[in-house]
């Protein structure tokens, strides 16, 4: 089971190959035709040993298709194709061995979704622990590049170290080095595949997902942030230091101290709704949601990060350049005319608010895409200027926007808390639903006032919470909201039965 | 250049008799032409017989020196067309497509050919692209074999099989004066085997001798009164021949069993999974033997009245194993045995499926049904009461239907029909949603996640067509799709000929890249690049000028989706009457990058300074929104969960599968989505002049960079 692309072919004709060396007879087919575009494809095997006394001519009749309950080895070359052929019935307890690269290449669906559609890989993991006989798992993608070579070599590898054809390695081997390409590297990631196998044996092995990092809440040297720091840490429980250390430096980075000591000051605001009993979730979900909202995507954030030093050494090291190679950065940019005037003073910005005509006219010649280089001069200059600008941010249009925002929603917060913890915790997340740039950005606002308007009508009913997630969810299923609105209906339903509501 | 070389398998076309030929059974089928001494060769490709052209293709030298003429034909109907030369003169043609729809294109010159009778053997050869893999309406050929009078065969589907057929094909089609179709399923196409070759033998009578001494005969021409004479032939003289040719050859096969109460009728192609099916229910061993007795008819059609009743008597029921619908063959075979008065049980589709392909426990399980009304006494209890499989049940297994995702096909990396389709998402996005056709090809995949565009397809080059009911007024227009393959295939008449003379108000998108990608890359009219044997570099627009279309705007760099996104507009607001044409070109990217990577490769070796392009995502300024996604599906734009605690969401991640094609950059732009993207020029073997201004740019840029860190709070 493969993808197109990923050389499931190669790997066919070496295990033909590899058979018929040993005097077995091989019949391999497969459906690929337009499924090699990047789509899931079969490949299938059927080889048996052709014993000393069959007369010349005659020859085994074999299947073109995999036969479910009578498959000795299936292949995955991705994790969820694994899971694919345990659905198909293909692999069983009593005699499959399966070996998978636990590596994920996502699917369309699972990579369109707003929020996070990622397929749920612990449940191939737990298929695979029932349904095969030997599950052999560990991650061949990273093997095949850091071999300079593709995962068949490092499936081949795996294969011959699972022992599941009695053929010594050196047949294995012997097959790549006649294969006549690449020899060198195929059998670099043979062998790791090999070395991986025997280490997997007994415990398949996943690819580890980062954890959260966590900035601890100490001081780092400098004065002013260590206060803050200090403030902090006397003023919250323990259980609130970590989300406060990531969020802290986020508001401070992103403007001044000033923020920070803001930042603390609301935070402190949210820890008098809380209690101990409840672990102080309401405020490690307040710590996170409200540096988020502070730490805003503007025009002097982006110019920011996009000039940074540290940023250029990250970039060589993600597109792997080698030292004596040059790399130049082209930045994608399209500012409409709304991010300018956000970025004027508010009293100003308010002014051409009020004249939409001038405000489409100008958006003409504001509105286009423009490519900045930033590792050239000019085009750094732009950035670094506009970066060195954030100092003015506090009296930005878009700043004020922001502001009222914030204040509504923490509000609401604040009201909800009164009533039911929960709820307000739950408040607090959908702020999740905004985010992205222009109409991308407006699309998840308007998702959260939608959230936001229902929470008032939910309030009293001890559901609510559950209610507020659930919508939460749903809006992160698809972009237009569709999903929300089902859910907002059903919720119009239970609170106004016989009427039809629309929200 | 199409998408594989075939070398090797060139070489494997020269094999001489006694050596061993192996590989796949679609190139036996070309190697087994050569070895029947064809004359000429043509066809149209398209899975699962692409190899078969392709191999050709690059066999040109091989070709030459047999004296075998090759076309790579237009479309279907120009390749049963040119069977035509074996309708005077004692030549071997062959043609080859896939089924059924090649067969229905081919279908005019097919029933012609078939009226008319043939001289020299002429045989098709049909890839039926039936069941799992298939990318077509789910058809059989066997009606179009009967109802122009063509021999069907339908070999078991191993190498040595498949290949007699072909070498009988002609002889059949010969004794008979008919047209022979040879079909091979998808799996047959694609199985590895061996078979022992023989020599290749030149054509005895030659194209040129013919030309030299032409030949005609009225009565061979398909017009009144020889066309009812035709009619009477092919019964009266064409098909008594082609029965005792199949009976005294014994191109069916019987395989005897002890078990003589029953018997198994089945098509050439099911053998294989029959004789598994027989295996689990421990009738049959693997090298052959089976204690059920076999009809396995190589020919489909016609039947051999004689054979099927010789088989039948005697017994008290017969299976037919007959794939797909409806059960032609299963008719005929009650006929027969009514008319005999044989009243041996038959069944058939009532206890295998109707419709659909007949898979391994398909045939299991209709096997185990005939056996146990017909012969329980040949089933051990195991046999014929399994114990289910438990593990499907399990909740384990169960859950997977949630987790893992469909991954249909789609468009490759840097695929330069992805950003028509993201303009498209953009312009529906500002003018609301249009009635789209669409049309064969790679660009079908936009139907799918995440374009979600197109609502019918009815044919290869009938996008357009297939919008000619819309041609109403409206404040919307319908937009149709062609892609260049169907467009040369019959698209210029059949859709833009006929919106331009029905003055079609709506908008035709071309979509051309080069080759006629989605079937392996072959060149076509328009490709751009020199091809030897093949006359190419003739622009579509021109042709849709030539046609009569005055609205025609060509588009010479898809990824501009700024451009696209701004004519598509325009089309669909303008004023202009009679068709708009669009005319979108770029390279097709899977056959650019065969092309540039090797040579980008070789020229980094050997010291050139070279660029090389990628797209890269800044992760601290995407949101994980994926709108960038939505608009691509780019396989190389994936998404990584982060460890930076303050984000919930997966980011955005491009892979070093880039091939920086320019998607991102322009759809981050023209959608106005997010300033994460970045596109990086990687330089290879930089010059001193390069690295000279690269010292003082970066000199110049950390200067102020480590000034501003110092005035920042530097955090650890």
């Amino acid at each position: 089971m493969a993808m197109g692309g990923q050389g499931g072919g190669v790997l066919v004709d070496w295990i033909v190959a590899l058979c018929e060396s040993q005097q077995w007879a091989a019949q391999s087919t497969s459906v690929p035709g337009v499924a090699q575009r990047t789509g899931a494809t079969v490949y299938f095997i059927e080889t048996l040993p052709l014993p000393q006394d069959v007369p010349p001519g005659v020859r085994p009749v074999l299947s073109l298709m995999a036969v479910p309950g009578e498959v000795d080895v299936v292949i995955g070359a991705e994790l969820m194709e694994a899971g694919r052929a345990i659905q198909r019935g293909l692999v069983t307890p009593d005699r499959t061995t399966l070996i998978a690269s636990s590596h994920r290449s996502y699917a369309v669906i699972e990579k369109q979704v707003p929020g996070d559609g990622i397929g749920d890989a612990e449940a191939v993991y737990a298929a695979a622990n029932v349904s095969a006989r030997r599950f052999i798992a560990f991650d061949m993608a990273e093997i095949a590049e850091k071999s300079g070579s593709v995962i068949s070599a490092a499936l081949f590898g795996a294969l011959a170290a699972a022992g599941a054809l009695p053929f010594p390695r050196q047949a294995y081997e012997t097959v790549i080095s006649t294969s006549g390409v690449s020899i060198e590297p195929s059998l670099r990631a043979f062998a790791l595949g090999f070395a991986g196998a025997t280490d997997a044996m007994g415990a398949p092995k996943r690819v580890a997902s980062k954890p959260k990092h966590f900035l601890s809440l100490l001081p780092i040297g400098h004065a002013g942030y260590d206060l803050l720091i200090d403030q902090a840490r006397r003023k919250f429980p323990a259980a609130v230091h970590d989300m406060i250390g990531s969020g802290l430096q986020r508001v401070v980075d992103f403007q001044d101290l000033a923020y920070g000591a803001e930042y603390l000051d609301l935070l402190a605001g949210m820890l008098a709704l809380d209690t101990e009993a409840k672990g102080h979730v309401l405020t490690v979900t307040a710590a996170k949601y409200i540096a988020v909202a502070m730490a805003y995507d503007d025009v002097f954030r982006v110019a920011e990060l996009k000039t940074r030093g540290s940023r250029f050494d990250r970039l060589r090291a993600e597109i792997g350049v080698t030292p004596d190679q040059l790399v130049y950065t082209t930045e994608f940019m399209h500012p409409r005319l709304d991010e300018v005037l956000g970025s004027l003073p508010a009293k100003i910005g308010k002014i051409f608010e009020q004249w939409p005509a001038l405000v489409r006219r100008l958006d003409k010649f504001v509105n286009r895409g423009r490519r900045l280089n930033t590792s050239k001069l000019g085009g750094f200059l732009v950035l670094y200027i506009l970066a060195g600008l954030k100092r003015f941010r506090r009296v930005t249009l878009r700043h004020s926007i922001e502001l009222e925002h914030r204040n509504k929603w923490l509000a609401l917060v604040k009201a909800s808390a009164e009533v039911d913890y929960e709820l307000a915790v739950e408040v607090l997340a959908t702020r999740r639903l905004v985010k992205g740039y222009s109409d991308t950005h407006s699309r998840g606002q308007s998702k959260f006032e939608r959230v936001m308007s229902a929470v008032k009508r939910l309030t009293g009913r001890p559901d609510a919470a559950d209610w507020v997630r659930r919508l939460r969810e749903a809006a992160l299923r698809d972009e237009d909201g569709v999903a929300l609105s089902g859910a907002l209906k059903t919720i119009d339903s239970f609170l106004y039965p016989g009427s039809s509501a629309e929200v | 250049m199409t998408e594989r070389s075939f070398a090797k398998e060139v070489r494997d076309l020269e094999l001489g008799a006694g050596e061993v030929f192996r590989g796949e059974g679609i190139l036996a089928i070309t190697k087994a032409l050569l070895q029947s001494g064809v004359g000429y060769v043509g066809g149209y490709q398209g899975a699962p017989i692409s190899h078969l052209m392709d191999v050709l293709s690059d066999a040109q030298g091989t070709l030459a020196k047999l004296g075998v003429q090759f076309s790579a034909s237009a479309s279907e109907a120009s390749a049963a067309a040119s069977l035509a030369a074996s309708v005077m003169y004692p030549i071997r043609g062959a043609v080859t497509f896939k089924s059924t729809v090649g067969t229905n294109v081919a279908s005019d010159a097919l029933a012609n050919l078939a009226s008319s009778g043939v001289k020299g053997g002429a045989v098709i050869i049909v890839g039926e692209d039936y069941g799992e893999g298939s990318s077509i309406m789910q058809e059989r050929s066997h009606a179009f074999a009967m109802k122009s009078q063509i021999w069907l065969l339908d070999p078991r589907p191993n190498l040595e099989s498949i290949v007699k057929a072909v070498e009988e094909s002609f002889e059949l089609s010969e004794a008979s004066n008919t047209p022979v179709m040879l079909e091979v399923r998808i799996r047959a196409c694609h199985v590895h085997g061996s078979f022992v070759a023989k020599d290749n033998k030149p054509p005895p009578f030659t194209l040129k001798q013919a030309l030299e001494n032409p030949s005609r005969d009225s009565d061979r021409i398909v017009l009144p009164p020889a066309s009812f004479v035709h009619e009477k032939e092919k019964i009266r003289l064409r098909w008594p021949a082609a029965v005792s040719f199949i009976k005294e050859r014994k191109l069916n096969e019987f395989f005897f069993g002890d078990l003589n109460e029953v018997g198994i009728i089945m098509q050439g192609g099911m053998y294989n999974g029959v004789m598994r099916a027989l295996q689990r229910l421990g009738l049959a061993d693997v090298w052959g033997a089976t204690r059920i007795p076999l009809y396995c008819m190589n020919v489909t059609y016609p039947l051999i009245d004689d054979e099927i009743a010789d088989f039948c008597a005697g017994k008290q029921a017969v299976l037919i194993v007959e794939e797909g619908q409806p059960e032609y063959i299963e008719q005929s075979i009650n006929t027969i045995l009514r008319r005999r008065d044989l009243n041996t049980k038959i069944f058939g589709k009532d206890v295998l499926p109707m419709a659909g392909e007949y898979t391994a426990n398909v045939l299991l399980e209709g096997l185990r049904a005939f056996l146990t009304v017909n012969l329980p006494s040949s089933l051990s209890d195991q046999a014929r009461a399994p114990n289910k499989l438990q593990i499907d049940d399990d909740p384990h297994v169960k859950t997977l239907a949630g987790a893992v995702p469909p991954r249909p096909p789609g468009f490759c990396i840097g695929c330069p029909e992805r950003p028509i389709f993201a303009a498209m998402k953009l312009v529906e996005n500002e003018l609301g949603p249009h009635h789209v056709a669409a049309d064969i090809g790679c660009h079908l995949f936009s139907i799918l996640p995440p374009f979600n565009i197109g609502t019918t397809t009815m044919g290869y080059g009938l996008g357009p067509a297939s919008a000619a009911a819309f041609n109403v007024e409206s404040d919307k227009k319908p937009i149709s799709i062609i892609g260049d393959g169907g467009f040369w295939h019959n698209g210029l008449t059949s859709s833009i000929g006929n919106a331009v003379y029905n003055k079609q108000d709506g908008v035709i998108l071309i979509v051309d890249n080069y080759y006629s990608s989605a079937t392996g890359g072959q060149d076509l009219l328009s490709s751009r690049a020199n091809n030897n044997s093949r006359s190419t570099q003739h622009p579509i627009a021109k042709a849709v000028e030539g046609i009569g279309a005055t609205w025609v705007r060509q588009i010479d760099n898809t990824y501009d989706v700024t451009k696209i996104r701004d004519t598509l507009r325009e089309a669909l607001i303008t004023k202009s009457p009679g068709p708009k044409v669009i005319v979108a070109s770029s390279e097709c990217m899977l056959n650019k990058q065969r092309r540039v990577k090797p040579a980008f490769h070789k020229a980094v070796k050997g010291g050139v300074r070279m660029v090389r392009e990628r797209f890269g995502v800044d992760e601290d300024i995407c949101t994980g929104d994926h709108a960038c996604i939505r608009l691509s599906g780019c396989p190389s734009l994936s998404v990584k969960r982060t460890d930076d605690p303050l984000k919930d969401d997966p980011v955005a991640v491009v892979d070093n599968s880039c091939v920086g094609c320019g998607n991102c950059g322009e759809v981050a732009d023209a959608a106005v989505l997010c300033p994460s993207f970045y596109r990086a020029d990687i330089i290879y073997n930089p010059t001193s002049f390069d690295r000279f201004v690269g010292q003082l740019r970066s000199a110049v840029i950390g200067f102020l960079q480590r000034r501003r860190a110092r005035r920042g709070i530097a955090f650890t």
